[in-house]
């Protein structure tokens, strides 16, 4: 099927056909889609999976998350991957054949060393796939003849809790709304005290009343599928296994607001669920749960589209997310105004996680009090969790909020554990002394990742990973941010190559406090986390990598002189200077 | 009489102005140096500083010798100051950071009119050149800044006189200039 | 004169002052004479919120000024230490991220980023410069643009938007890569719409955007910044009226 004729959509059919962006179709994009040039440079600039130079005829973006990332026991796959190609990393070969690149968490975490090879995932890699894997590139096969079990994506769900293990057939959450009135189904999702599930946990009930009761030509119901979070993929499942509820979901949202447009934001990472996705909206419009008049009901009309992002993690931001659906780079708006109020297009807009309309669409069936009757006071029903990480079974995890992280890490089989991040980069990294705590929005909140690291991983080296992670996705739209994600990074990397000083951990508090303090959105609010909880409950990891001076130079200075030595073929003595003195 | 602070000056890449501008102080030179007597500086024509109490540095860090001579000055001086916009920032010298030391070399080595047998100068007396042109304060730690391109007098004077009272120097926000 | 009523009024730094119905923080601040450090506002032009200068802390919660309506009862801390302290390292940031070499810049002495950091009191980069690598675009025949100094306030982009009727300029890139860009194929200005009497011409608060040939035409002593301090409420007007125009 046709993809909607969106910005996002006509640049990657350009990039499909030339393997890049050229200069010369911007300016007919722009003129196709009224747009000024220059919007649609930006967008070609923002994003990290459109290129203005062509990629290779394999296109491989390896994963760098510290779960599905190129580190696999200890072996660097991407440098074995690069080498045995003969490329650079984020380079494309000679010959055009084949292009390395790394990119962010591709939400395969639990399926080992993964990536993307012209976007569809490949996954369990080891040293020895990465040598059969450069032996299928060099004689160019395709890749339908390539082992169909590297494509293999197995939705292991370890546990199922409350939304899982009930059965919601399509239609059913439907009837009931139409059966009971906008008013009750509302009142049941207020009553069921459902939250959002993305992190922030803002009251569903409330938010779906605001973008009611907010005056407007048109209100819009959109999807936040764009799970950038690293170590999330619970998503991942859902969209597969889960769509019809999911519509289902968004479909009651729309009645309830007076909504007659949907969006689902799809993160470009997930780009191959889009078949099945389409199959599904199709056969909910063949079988009048999407349309015109749905379920017969005069006035009733509702439809979805699937907007499919192009890696950029700041798109989970909803009001990011929200330029991204209308065609501009994704920078997070000021607010208030809340997309409630001023959303898509400036019209009150509900933007929910996957998980969310899920939920929503169980108790537009169930009822509020059998969603309430699980989990915490603060925080009712139950949360799904992304387990990943140094455990024995990686997998999603359906657990009743409230449930301690001692509970969890017995039930994935994690031995040996010294600390857990909950809730991504961005949410908060916990040592042992604090395995008690449970998940919740009054204790540690989450969007559903929980990465487990054993005492065999150097904390500052995963620290250091998620500093670069920011650094590679602040918008850029204000300076601590910008700035600030790039200056932690550099410093971190000094600190972790063993040239850091009591100065540059002074340094590394203070930005971090700055960036948490004055960035614009979460991402910058949160970037400095991971940092922060380190240096809080896992100093040693920092000391031991000190060298114990007060000061030691901010770049290399023997590798400032190569150009120069290179030129004048110089390697005497005095062509070289030493990084510390006595 | 109490004992004279000692004090050293350089210029890494710079232009000597920040030293010229240090001399704008005229007449209360005079009066300075019934206090401070002076180490390595062009004023004294002393090659190699020895230990001081105050380093004032001009110029930022273009090659092997600045930073040789730059960590000779943190070595020996108590208090290590970055004077001028060069020292602070880099300043004009930087402007080559545009481009690639290879550009640069090139360019005037290689490319420029009326060159007889061009080739880059690679004796080893010479220093070489580094990739950019840093501030001092990323190769070593320095302790107070004097920004200005130059600094004026009246800054190197207070500056000198707030450390000969002992007390911490400060420089006034309405003095404050970048050029 | 018609007192505001009890209701409208704010508190900056102890300081009760009046509002009116859809003012920000910003905008009661200067009509009262309060001066909260800013670069990327400008009066007049849609606030953005960018730079981060104008952040002040609302009953403890920091925001920013430009972008925030004054409600009645706010408690506003603007003038105090830790934010001046935090105002200090966002300059030193800008400065840091591009290349900042004030003796060799046209806009030396008229230049509000160096005014700030004059009024903050920075005497150094404090960060490792990152060196970036930007173009130069001068084919215009009258305007400059050099990005080396952009600090990407996005200015020029909305005045031009907003009060020129143009569309010339547009931020591209992401994160420590985004760059100011013109909206034209060549991605030159030559080939733009813009004129020297555009304000976006001369919005500029860094020497990013010049008028060619007329740098260094006001002695020292006579610039902008040598007579006044960036605190000084209404500089922007100064600034746009001072601004080099096509005539000799």
């Amino acid at each position: 099927m046709a993809e909607s004729p969106h910005l996002l959509h006509r640049l990657y059919e350009i990039q499909q056909k030339h393997r890049y962006i050229p200069d010369e179709s911007i300016g007919e994009v722009a003129d196709q889609f009224g747009l000024p040039i220059s919007q649609v440079r930006a967008v070609v600039d923002f994003y990290a999976f459109f290129y203005t130079s062509p990629r290779g005829d394999y296109h491989i973006l390896f994963s760098n998350c510290t779960s599905c990332g190129y580190q696999a026991r200890g072996v660097d796959l991407l440098q074995l991957l690069s080498q045995q190609l003969g490329v650079s990393v984020n380079q494309t070969r000679a010959d055009g054949r084949v292009s390395v690149h790394e990119t962010s968490c591709i939400g395969l975490c639990d399926h080992g060393a993964s990536l993307l090879i012209n976007g569809i995932p490949l996954v369990r890699l080891d040293p020895a796939g990465i040598w059969q894997m450069v032996g299928l590139i060099e004689s160019g096969k395709p890749l339908t003849e390539w082992p169909q079990a590297w494509f293999h994506i197995d939705n292991t769900l370890h546990k199922r809790g409350l939304l899982l293990e009930t059965d919601l057939s399509p239609g059913e959450g439907l009837q009931a709304l139409l059966a009971r009135g906008w008013e009750e189904i509302l009142a049941e999702i207020v009553q069921s005290k459902l939250r959002g599930r993305g992190g922030a946990g803002f009251n569903t009930g409330l938010k779906w009343r605001l973008c009611k009761e907010a005056v407007a030509e048109a209100r819009y119901v959109v999807c936040n599928a764009d799970e950038g979070e690293p170590g999330t993929f619970k998503d991942r499942m859902l969209l597969q296994q889960y769509a019809d509820t999911l519509f289902e979901g968004m479909t009651i949202c729309a009645h309830i607001i007076g909504a007659r447009e949907g969006y689902v934001y799809l993160r470009g990472e997930y780009r191959y669920l889009l078949p099945h996705l389409q199959t599904i909206l199709a056969r909910r419009r063949q079988t009048s749960l999407l349309g015109k008049s749905i379920l017969a009901k005069t006035g009733f009309d509702f439809d979805i589209e699937i907007v499919v992002g192009a890696g950029a993690y700041i798109c989970g931001e909803e009001s990011a997310l929200i330029e991204s659906l209308e065609g501009k780079p994704g920078i997070p708006r000021s607010r208030p105004p809340f997309p409630v109020t001023q959303g898509y297009l400036g019209q009150p807009t509900v933007v929910n996680n996957v998980e969310t309309f899920i939920a929503a669409a169980h108790i537009a069936y169930k009822g509020g009090a059998w969603f309430s009757s699980v989990g915490t006071v603060e925080s009712a029903g139950s949360k799904l969790l992304s387990i990943s990480g140094d455990c024995a079974a990686p997998g999603i995890y359906e657990y009743p909020f409230g449930v301690t992280l001692q509970q969890i890490l017995q039930d994935c089989g994690a031995d040996n554990v010294q600390a857990v991040q909950v809730g991504g980069p961005s949410g908060i990294l916990i040592d042992q002394s604090a395995f008690h705590r449970r998940i919740g929005f009054e204790d540690v909140s989450t969007g559903g990742s929980l990465m487990v690291f054993s005492d065999q991983r150097d904390v500052l080296d995963i620290i250091y990973q998620f500093a670069a992670f920011f650094a590679h996705e602040s918008c850029g739209f204000c300076t601590p941010c910008r700035v600030g994600t790039t200056l932690l990074k550099q410093n971190l990397y000094k600190i972790v190559t063993n040239q850091g000083t009591r100065y540059d951990m002074a340094e590394l508090q203070h930005t971090s406090e700055l960036v948490r303090r004055y960035s614009h959105c979460g991402l910058g609010h949160t970037a400095a986390n991971p940092i922060l909880d380190g240096l809080q409950s896992f100093p040693q990891f920092f000391e031991r990598r000190l060298i114990q001076r007060d000061f030691s130079p901010h770049f290399n200075l023997d590798a400032a002189l190569e150009e120069a030595r290179r030129m004048t073929q110089r390697d005497d003595v005095d062509a070289h200077l030493e990084q510390d003195i006595e | 009489m109490t004992h004279k602070l000692k004090l050293a000056t350089t210029s890494l890449a710079g232009c000597f102005g920040c030293h010229m501008s240090f001399l704008d102080m005229d007449e209360r030179l005079v009066e300075l140096l019934e206090h401070i007597e002076f180490d390595r500086s062009p004023f004294t024509d002393i090659k190699q500083v020895g230990p001081c109490d105050i380093g004032l540095v001009e110029g930022g860090v273009c090659n092997a010798e600045n930073v040789h001579v730059l960590r000779a000055f943190r070595t020996q001086c108590r208090i290590l100051v970055a004077v001028g916009a060069c020292a602070i920032n880099g300043g004009v010298p930087a402007m080559r950071n545009h481009y690639s030391l290879q550009e640069c070399l090139e360019e005037v080595y290689l490319k420029g009119a009326g060159l007889e047998n061009p080739h880059i100068p690679n004796d080893p007396e010479l220093p070489l050149l580094l990739d950019k042109v840093y501030p001092v304060s990323e190769v070593v730690k320095i302790d107070y800044f004097l920004p200005g391109c130059p600094p004026s007098g009246d800054i190197f004077y207070n500056f000198l006189k707030d450390l000969i009272r002992g007390k911490v120097p400060r420089v006034n926000k309405h003095e404050l200039r970048y050029d | 004169m018609v007192t505001e009523p009890e209701a409208s009024l704010i508190t900056i730094d102890n300081q009760k002052i009046p509002f009116k119905h859809g003012q920000t923080i910003m905008d009661a601040a200067l009509a009262a004479g309060i001066y909260i450090p800013h670069l990327c506002h400008f009066p007049g032009i849609t606030p953005h919120g960018n730079c981060k200068h104008c952040t002040v802390e609302v009953n403890g919660k920091p925001v920013t000024a430009c972008t925030t309506l004054a409600t009645t009862g706010q408690k506003i801390r603007n003038d105090t230490v830790e934010l001046n302290e935090a105002r200090k390292s966002l300059t030193q940031m800008l400065f840091i991220e591009g290349n900042h070499i004030c003796p060799s810049c046209e806009k030396t002495g008229n230049c509000p980023l160096q005014a700030m950091a004059y009024h903050l009191g920075m005497l150094e980069g404090h960060y490792p410069q990152q060196h970036p690598v930007r173009e130069v675009d001068a084919s215009h025949p009258t305007i400059m643009l050099d990005r080396d100094r952009c600090i990407l306030c996005s200015l020029c982009v909305r005045a031009s938007r907003e009060v020129d009727g143009k569309n010339v300029f547009a931020i591209a890139g992401r994160g420590i890569d985004a760059r100011l860009i013109v909206n034209t194929p060549s991605g030159k200005l030559i080939d733009s719409d813009i004129e020297v009497g555009d304000l976006a011409a001369k919005i500029c608060p860094v020497g990013a955007i010049l008028i060619k040939e007329r740098g260094y035409d006001v002695p020292i002593g006579q610039r902008i910044f040598d007579q006044h301090r960036i605190s000084e409420i209404g500089l922007e007007n100064e600034i746009v009226k001072r601004a080099p125009s096509d005539d000799p």
